[in-house]
């Protein structure tokens, strides 16, 4: 949002006027993760012929806000051979750490919290320390099954993260940038130029996409790949202890990294806040865009394309929890090590090999 | 701004340091390693260098760390018998110790006699990932190819130091299992009553 910055050399203005981002994208990050979560259950609903939430509100709309209250008046309950700092420290950790990637991600023309150079690997590295709350609430606990959930998340997320590095490697190979803005500003005009479906490295990028959103499955430890939780094994895995407003950060951290990974989507393979069908030239002073103003109009409909594909993302991440059976632990391991990563490694050889050709064909 | 910001990261780095020799707990103290990675990359950022400082946390605290945590997290330590070895190692640490802050005191009296002004990130108004991969893969490109090599021996090495076969190991065959068909499990019976099969 470095348009907004330019007027002040304060620093403490400077300093309140992040903060005051910060809180924004916070709010409304967790506005619409209250109703991302209705609209979860709701599909796995009707795939279930079921009615699904219904009872809070118009529609059960504010399910997730009653659920939010319940949470909150619950009282905490610390076990007794608990590490009590660690305990408590590990599901505030794992809010922070999923909440401060959306600092990178570019919502619309300019609405980026930090517009940084190395925005994908700050992704990157911010996504590996999610790690750290699920592992350190598992040993925290003091007990066999968050520990055993604990262990599993840490090995689940460390295979799948090479994979995922991979695939980021062949859109910044595509991009020639790491800034996620230039990433998407190189998508613009129309559907056939996002790098899912670009036409000559579409054999490609399209099989990455799908390997990046399975990756992302396995990551975020979403079903068919939520082995750290499964129920009929482990109870709860590493949350079993926790409960109250803990449980509800855990619960959160899970939510917003589930959304950070449907933005990562849309951001580096559908375009970001690009319109699937180009420029309609729609920006002109005879249409809403002349009373807002070109650049204000411009990135309420960018915010309003990017929020559709999250959703798109999103829902996709509901049906496979709804269609999918859970994988077994050993087949999880292998689809990460020696199916996804040999492909992503090909992918990465084949897309530089694309662009040393194109680039020496132009020069 | 940026001498508060490096005092604040600077002092949080110390204290994580002396805070992982000095922990009791050795799960507390990998905690305590981590904390002083995550803040040293903050300091890297401040001089503007952050590709290495992404760099520091993708290998160190995502990759390396997590392996630490994981081997003290499943080790069964006996806190009592940790502390009588203590005074066997102290001399032979206390020498180590001492041999360390030699080295520093030289090297920052070297440094003081010709220190660099204004140490610059990414030169030439490149980005730093530009910077860095001009230098890699030109001047130290022997250097780097060598370092990839020592890197693949040690990954084949660990392969092959636990990579064992043991006799008689009942194994999965993956292929078979994915490749059943439903005919090869499941065979469809025409029951009659009070006869069974």
């Amino acid at each position: 949002m470095e348009q907004f910055l330019g007027w002040t050399e304060n620093p403490i203005l400077l300093v309140l006027l992040s903060l005051g981002q910060i809180l924004l994208v916070t709010v409304v990050l967790l506005l619409a993760i209250a109703f991302l979560l209705y609209f979860d259950r709701k599909v796995l609903a009707g795939t279930m012929l079921r009615k699904g939430p219904n009872v809070v509100g118009p529609f059960g709309l504010f399910q997730s806000f009653a659920d939010f209250g319940k949470f909150v008046l619950k009282e905490m309950i610390i076990p007794a051979g608990a590490n009590k700092t660690v305990f408590m420290i590990a599901p505030i950790l794992a809010t922070t750490l999923s909440l401060i990637c959306w600092a990178v991600v570019p919502i619309a023309p300019g609405w980026v919290v930090s517009d940084l150079n190395v925005g994908v690997l700050y992704l990157l590295a911010m996504s590996s320390l999610g790690v750290y709350g699920v592992i350190m609430a598992g040993w925290a606990s003091n007990s066999k099954y968050p520990f055993l959930g604990g262990l599993r998340s840490a090995a689940q997320m460390v295979s799948y993260e090479v994979s995922i590095g991979f695939v980021l490697v062949t859109v910044i190979l595509l991009s020639g940038s790491m800034n996620l803005t230039t990433i998407v500003e190189s998508q613009t005009g129309g559907f056939w130029n996002w790098y899912a479906f670009k036409l000559p490295t579409i054999i490609v990028m399209f099989p990455m996409m799908v390997i990046f959103f399975i990756s992302a499955l396995a990551e975020t430890n979403r079903p068919p790949f939520d082995l750290p939780e499964a129920e009929s094994e482990l109870v709860a895995g590493y949350q079993v202890e926790y409960s109250g407003t803990p449980f509800l950060l855990i619960y959160l951290g899970e939510q917003i990294a589930i959304t950070l990974m449907c933005a990562m989507t849309s951001v580096l393979f559908l375009g970001g806040w690009h319109s699937p069908v180009g420029d309609l030239g729609l920006f002109n002073e005879n249409t809403l865009a002349g009373l807002l103003g070109t650049g204000t109009f411009e990135s309420l409909i960018g915010a309003f394309w990017f929020a559709l594909k999250v959703t798109f993302v999103f829902f996709m991440f509901a049906f496979v929890r709804a269609l999918v059976p859970r994988y077994r632990y050993d087949q999880l391991m292998r689809l990460g090590w020696k199916i996804f990563l040999p492909t992503s490694l090909v992918a990465v050889l084949l897309i530089s090999g694309f662009v040393v050709y194109t680039n020496a064909a132009a020069a | 701004m940026e001498v508060i910001a490096f005092s604040i990261l600077s002092a949080i780095v110390l204290i994580a340091a002396f805070c992982v020799i000095a922990a009791r707990n050795p799960v507390h103290s990998v905690l305590f390693l981590i904390l002083a990675f995550f803040t040293s990359s903050g300091l890297l950022v401040l001089i503007g260098a952050e590709f290495l400082a992404m760099l520091l946390i993708v290998v160190y605290v995502g990759a390396v760390a997590v392996l630490f945590l994981f081997v003290v997290m499943m080790l069964d330590v006996d806190f009592v018998e940790l502390k009588q070895g203590f005074l066997n190692y102290a001399p032979f640490g206390g020498v180590v110790a001492l041999v360390f802050f030699a080295e520093i005191a030289l090297v920052a009296s070297a440094m003081g006699a010709s220190r660099p002004e204004a140490f610059d990130a990414s030169p030439n108004a490149e980005t730093n990932v530009e910077a860095i991969g001009q230098v890699m893969y030109t001047d130290y490109l022997l250097l780097f190819q060598i370092s990839g090599i020592v890197l693949l021996i040690a990954m084949i090495g660990a392969i092959v130091l636990t990579l064992r076969h043991r006799p008689g190991v009942r194994r999965q065959s993956v292929e078979d299992q994915t490749g059943r068909k439903r005919a090869d499990a499941v065979e469809l019976k025409d029951v009659r009553p009070g006869q069974g099969i």
